[in-house]
């Protein structure tokens, strides 16, 4: 066939399918009825896979929240019993001195088992007699000692007390231990909870709200154990971090954006920056342990060292932020300080800044939030100490709040599950108000040019 | 505290200099500014800077070095039958930084360690004393050394802003230092790591049990750091966290920004983004103690084995975590994608999720693929729900049901409690921050690249 | 509002059989109004060309024609605009059918990022207008004919579209709307992207397609609606002024204002 007739035949199939293609579509076939059914099928389907993961993406939400405070809002109470104290004026000062020290030195702790032993006369074997000590906390006898230094009046008289009770004591009133539970498989005997079961019917067990936890540093013991510590030491570490990284952050961005010249050195600084910010966090706590405490020798497991290393990490977000912030003022505004004869430092500080600074300041608290629920970095330069002193300083050692999450998740005693728990909603409760504020920045100040 | 105080008084010298600079100035204008070069501000500030910095920078020297020297100080006096041995040197030091601080009471230790104790307790009070003095001499020379260069005719304001912009350099260099610092520090200890076992044993491994290795000494360390089980049980519980985040991040973004009212988009997005925000160790308690749980009770009801510590707990809830990572990115790109294409497509008569599917996301997966990288090298790098819900042992298995280990909990588990600089053990943590930081570097850079690109291509 | 009164009078917008009108159209984006009150008729087979100063509501006009300002947040629509009759904004009028019908070519070429047979092949796709490989091939072979194409692009059919030159890519994307066999083609300034001479061969195009199509031309320039359209409606400030045969409109315009814009004292 030449390659003439093949021409002419494809110029006839084109006039053929041409003289269709014209023809309007039949829209009202079933053929295309069918069609345009399936169609807003398929639509209906996606619409519902798009809402559905949303849908995934909240529950997910809704299920986290819910497990964590209704595993820990009950942290926020704790079991006290009521047992009648003897202060027996013989224990506690024998020569009737009224000198704080000898207060301060009696043996309080023999003073509440005493009580416990005239509440349950009939307990007589050693070993019920350890279970039953541990009704009330260790921590009890100093809260008796401090309320007889306050009023040694109380000495030689006998007064019903509120004693904070014993982990276990306080588990099994939350209801987290079961009595129905067989024996052999619960943290209380059948006896321990039958002298519950008779202090609760005295109406000498209840739920106060626990101020010690607010209080306390950590501790063995559940029930005594507290965040202030792991707080006070966030708040330095966070100190520590905020004092560099921002400084630094911000002089970084104001040259990168406004002063320094396109060259290989702002452009490999650029990239670094950018995958700075996607390093694993662990990885600069690696860097923290080397540099910080191989080399420069300082104090392990000190508030300034996980400043340091936070303040590091932090830097690329400020830095990220702050350039976007300067990069919103308009060119104009700069031309304007230019043209009256301001030199460009001037131009950066008495207007660029001013006016950049609410996005600056937005994106700095979004990284103090980041630094706040950091934890990984902060294990490897031994920020995971068992710690009970409040850190007086940055250069002692100290725990922040999220270490002390992990610490008492791993813990095993039930109860601080509860603390791990309500140790989050407070941790949760300051990343709230910190994004909570950066978002009322944002709004507050947020500009259209 | 000593510290802060230091800052605090180099602040108050640099607020004193200031004024003293400024009046300086003032006093030599004769009343009228116009008769200096610079406001009176820069000459306060030029003094301030020349007091400040130099004794901000010994501050920061000071302390890097004191730490080390003073340390050599105390070694060299030391027998060297505790030199010599780098176990006891180690222990020895502990001791002694111990009888300084003056918690050494309950030690019982040589009098050599005492008085080396009492020693460094002395050499540290001397050495702040020193410090003290040093800076209290370099900030008042360089005040006094600025104050007489003031004169009318001086370019304060040219000199500040040179002393700023230097200052402004330094500050973006960090960014830098901070790269390198990385790369040094894991270099040098992986390299002293090899130097123990060979780089071809780590990466290709099958058997990793670095507590072995410590108990039975250097013999048996080879063939107890193989690093292929962690490589494997890492990849498990990424491909867990994505196959969760790519499909529910992707969809969700695309809903926010194609079907979803901006009433809806006001609600659900700030909730997304919460999940952003919740710091990993909550997430990691939320799947060691509700998820873990819940899949071991439920897969034993359908008489399933599933570990209490199983990569699909881990993985589960490190894919919710990276949900909101996977939406906004992938929302950001698809944003991008030109008004121009969905109306060509709608004007075709397209519904909207034939557009979504054969025009946007076509157009935009270049952008997503770059979105999806960048959520799997932060998966590979996620750490504390891995530390707190997957394993330690090194199982070599793909099941989702078993426990694995990962890079990052082996690198927590070995530098957490006693470090010795010296084992294998605590040096293969470093070894593996390596890998970590090499592959989660390549993944960035590339993704980054991608997304770059993509960016451009709808500028 | 002796000019309103006069323009009522001289926009004459009835004929005999019009394949789409618009009755007492009214248009706003939140409480701005773009249209007020626009009644027009388009002929059947036929060029009719849209001018007017920029924002006196041509473009807004024309994508009312086929629905796509239904995609915008916050448009409140009101009046009536038919297709062979039927009011296009009926409920019961399936958007997606009606857009089929109703063809759009965009003022910036806007091809898919996907091949060259891919863009023209994806209206008939997703409408399910073919049976077999064979007949889509026809119908991406005829429409890029349709469209002058398809000697250009004959041999790399499976090339990215986003490799052809501007005017290629326009009359891409007018293969791509021809290809649905639509009843009427929408143009928003098809070619204010393109250079002279991919102008010119758009034109030619859109004068070829008459003989088979229904088309609506929204132009910033005169000389197009003259050379191109046999019908021309002027609008200025969301009012459709005038609307007449094109000779007419540009040899006698009957209001003002159209003669000011025609002779260049505005626009």
């Amino acid at each position: 066939m030449t390659d003439m007739a093949s021409l002419m035949e494809d110029r006839a199939a084109a006039k053929v399918i041409s003289d269709n293609l014209h023809k309007p579509v039949d829209w009202d076939s079933p053929k295309i009825a069918r069609n345009i059914k399936k169609r807003y099928a398929a639509e209906r389907r996606f619409k519902f896979y798009g809402l559905s993961a949303i849908g995934i993406a909240l529950l997910a939400l809704f299920v986290l929240a819910g497990s964590i405070g209704s595993k820990g809002y009950s942290a926020f109470f704790q079991t006290y019993v009521q047992l009648e104290v003897t202060f027996d004026a013989a224990e506690i000062d024998p020569d009737g001195t009224g000198d704080p020290a000898v207060i301060g030195k009696a043996n309080f702790d023999g003073l509440i088992k005493q009580a416990l032993r005239d509440r349950f006369p009939e307990v007589t074997s050693r070993q019920a007699k350890r279970d039953l000590y541990g009704i009330v906390s260790g921590g009890a006898s100093y809260d008796l000692r401090e309320r007889v230094m306050e009023n040694p009046g109380l000495i030689g008289q006998t007064r019903k007390v509120w004693l904070i009770s014993g982990d276990d004591f306080d588990m099994l009133n939350k209801g987290y231990i079961s009595a129905d539970v067989d024996e052999g498989s619960r943290r209380l005997n059948d006896e321990e909870i039958a002298w519950y079961d008779s202090l609760k019917s005295d109406g000498a067990v209840e739920k106060h709200f626990h101020t010690r936890f607010f209080t306390n540093g950590d501790s063995r013991e559940p029930e005594l154990a507290g965040i202030w510590g792991a707080a006070v030491g966030s708040l330095y570490t966070l100190m520590v971090t905020l004092a560099l990284s921002f400084p630094i952050g911000v002089f970084a961005a104001v040259y990168l954006e406004e002063f320094a010249p396109k060259n290989r050195f702002t452009t490999i600084v650029e990239v670094n920056i950018n995958n700075l910010a996607a390093v694993p966090s662990i990885v600069f706590g690696l860097l923290g342990l080397e540099v910080y405490l191989n080399v420069m020798h300082l104090p392990r497991s000190a508030p300034v060292v996980g400043g340091l290393t936070l303040a590091l990490m932090t830097l690329p977000t400020i830095i990220i932020a702050s350039r976007a912030a300067i990069k919103a003022v308009p060119p104009s505004i700069r031309q304007a300080a230019l043209g009256l004869g301001a030199s460009p430092v001037q131009t950066v500080t008495h207007h660029v800044l001013p006016l950049a600074m609410p996005g600056i300041l937005t994106g700095t608290i979004i990284g103090m939030a980041q630094a706040l629920g950091e934890t990984a970095p902060l294990l490897m330069i031994g920020m995971v100490a068992f710690i009970v002193d409040i850190p007086g300083g940055a250069l002692d050692p100290a725990t922040v709040l999220p270490v002390q999450i992990y610490l008492w998740a791993d813990s095993p005693e039930r109860a601080f599950v509860e603390k791990t728990s309500a140790a989050i909603m407070v941790l949760l409760a300051f990343l709230v108000l910190m994004n909570g504020f950066a978002v009322y920045l944002r709004k507050k100040f947020e500009r259209k040019w | 505290m000593s510290l802060s105080f230091l800052l605090l008084a180099v602040a108050a010298l640099c607020a004193l200099s200031f004024y003293f600079g400024r009046q300086r100035a003032i006093a030599l204008s004769g009343g009228r500014y116009s008769n200096l070069h610079s406001l009176p501000a820069h000459y306060g500030m030029y003094v301030a800077l020349w007091c400040g910095l130099p004794a901000l920078l010994l501050v920061i020297v000071w302390h890097v070095f004191q730490g080390s020297i003073i340390e050599a100080m105390i070694i060299s006096d030391l027998p060297a039958e505790i030199t010599g041995d780098t176990g006891k040197l180690s222990l020895a030091l502990n001791s002694i930084s111990l009888i300084a601080a003056g918690n050494g009471q309950h030690l019982s230790v040589s009098p050599e360690i005492i008085d080396a104790g009492r020693r460094l307790a002395s050499l540290q009070t001397i050495a702040n004393a020193a410090l003290v003095v040093v800076m209290l001499a370099v900030a008042t020379t360089g005040i006094a050394l600025s104050y007489r260069k003031i004169d009318p005719d001086m370019r304060a304001r040219n000199n500040v802003e040179r002393i700023s912009r230097w200052i402004m350099i330094t500050c973006s260099a960090i960014a830098i230092l901070s790269t390198v610092g990385i790369v040094f520090s894991l270099m040098f200890e992986a390299i002293h790591f090899f130097s123990k076992v060979s780089p071809l044993e780590f990466l290709f491994g099958l058997e990793w049990s670095p507590q072995t290795a410590i108990r039975a000494d250097q013999v048996a360390s080879d063939g107890a750091f193989g690093a292929i089980p962690l490589f494997v049980g890492t990849l498990l519980i990424t491909l867990i966290a994505m196959a969760v985040a790519v499909p529910v991040g992707l969809f969700s973004a695309i809903y926010m920004g194609e079907y979803a009212s901006s009433k809806f988009r006001a609600v659900a997005k700030p909730a997304l983004e919460i999940l952003a925000g919740v710091p990993t160790v909550v997430y990691g308690f939320f799947a060691a103690l509700t998820v873990a749980p819940f899949l071991r009770d439920n897969g034993a009801i359908l008489g399933l084995d599933v570990s209490s510590e199983s990569a699909l707990a881990a993985g589960l809830v490190m894919g919710v975590m990276i949900i909101p990572f996977v939406s906004s990115l992938s929302d950001d790109v698809m944003s991008q994608v030109p008004q121009s294409l969905r109306d060509g497509s709608y004007g075709l008569g397209a519904t909207k999720s034939e557009t979504i599917r054969h025009v946007i996301f076509p157009a935009a997966l270049p952008g997503i693929v770059g979105a999806v990288l960048l959520a799997v090298s932060r998966a590979i790098g996620e750490t504390m729900i891995v530390v707190m819900a997957a394993g330690l042992a090194a199982n070599m298995t793909v099941n989702p049901l078993q426990a694995v280990t990962t890079v990052t909990v082996q690198i927590v588990t070995l530098l957490v409690g006693d470090q010795e600089f010296d084992s294998a053990k605590t040096l293969s943590a470093f070894a593996l921050g390596l890998v970590l930081f090499l592959v989660t570097l390549g993944l960035n850079v590339f993704a980054l690249k991608v997304v770059q690109k993509y960016r451009e291509k709808y500028d | 509002m002796a000019a309103v009164s006069q323009s009522a009078m001289t926009a004459q917008p009835s004929v005999a059989s019009p394949k789409m009108t618009a009755r007492d159209l009214n248009l706003s984006y939140g409480d701005n109004q773009a249209l007020f009150d626009v009644n027009l008729d388009i002929v059947e087979r036929q060029v009719t060309a849209l001018i007017g100063p920029s924002g006196c509501g041509k473009s807004t006009f024309l994508r009312c024609m086929n629905r796509m300002n239904d995609t915008i947040d916050g448009v409140t629509i009101k009046g009536e605009v038919t297709l062979d009759g039927r009011d296009i904004y009926d409920k019961r009028i399936d958007v997606v059918q009606l857009r089929a019908r109703i063809g759009m070519v965009f003022q910036k070429p806007n091809p898919f990022p996907k091949t060259i047979y891919d863009n023209v092949a994806y209206g008939p796709r997703i409408h399910g207008l073919v049976n077999s490989r064979d007949e889509l091939d026809q119908i991406v072979m005829t429409s890029l004919e349709r469209a002058g194409l398809l000697k250009e692009v004959k041999d790399r059919l499976q090339s990215p579209a986003t490799g052809l030159s501007g005017g290629q890519q326009q009359r891409l994307c007018i293969a791509r709307a021809v290809a649905v066999s639509p009843e009427v083609i929408l143009m928003d300034e098809p070619c204010s992207a393109l250079d002279p001479i991919a102008t010119a061969k758009v034109e030619e195009l859109i004068d070829e397609l008459r003989s088979n199509y229904t088309i609506v031309i929204v132009t910033h320039s005169m000389q197009q609606a003259a050379r191109v359209s046999q019908r021309t409606a002027f609008f200025h400030l969301g009012k459709l002024v005038e609307v007449g045969e094109t000779d007419q409109i540009f040899t006698n315009p009957k209001d003002e204002r159209t003669k000011g814009y025609i002779t260049g004292r505005f626009g």
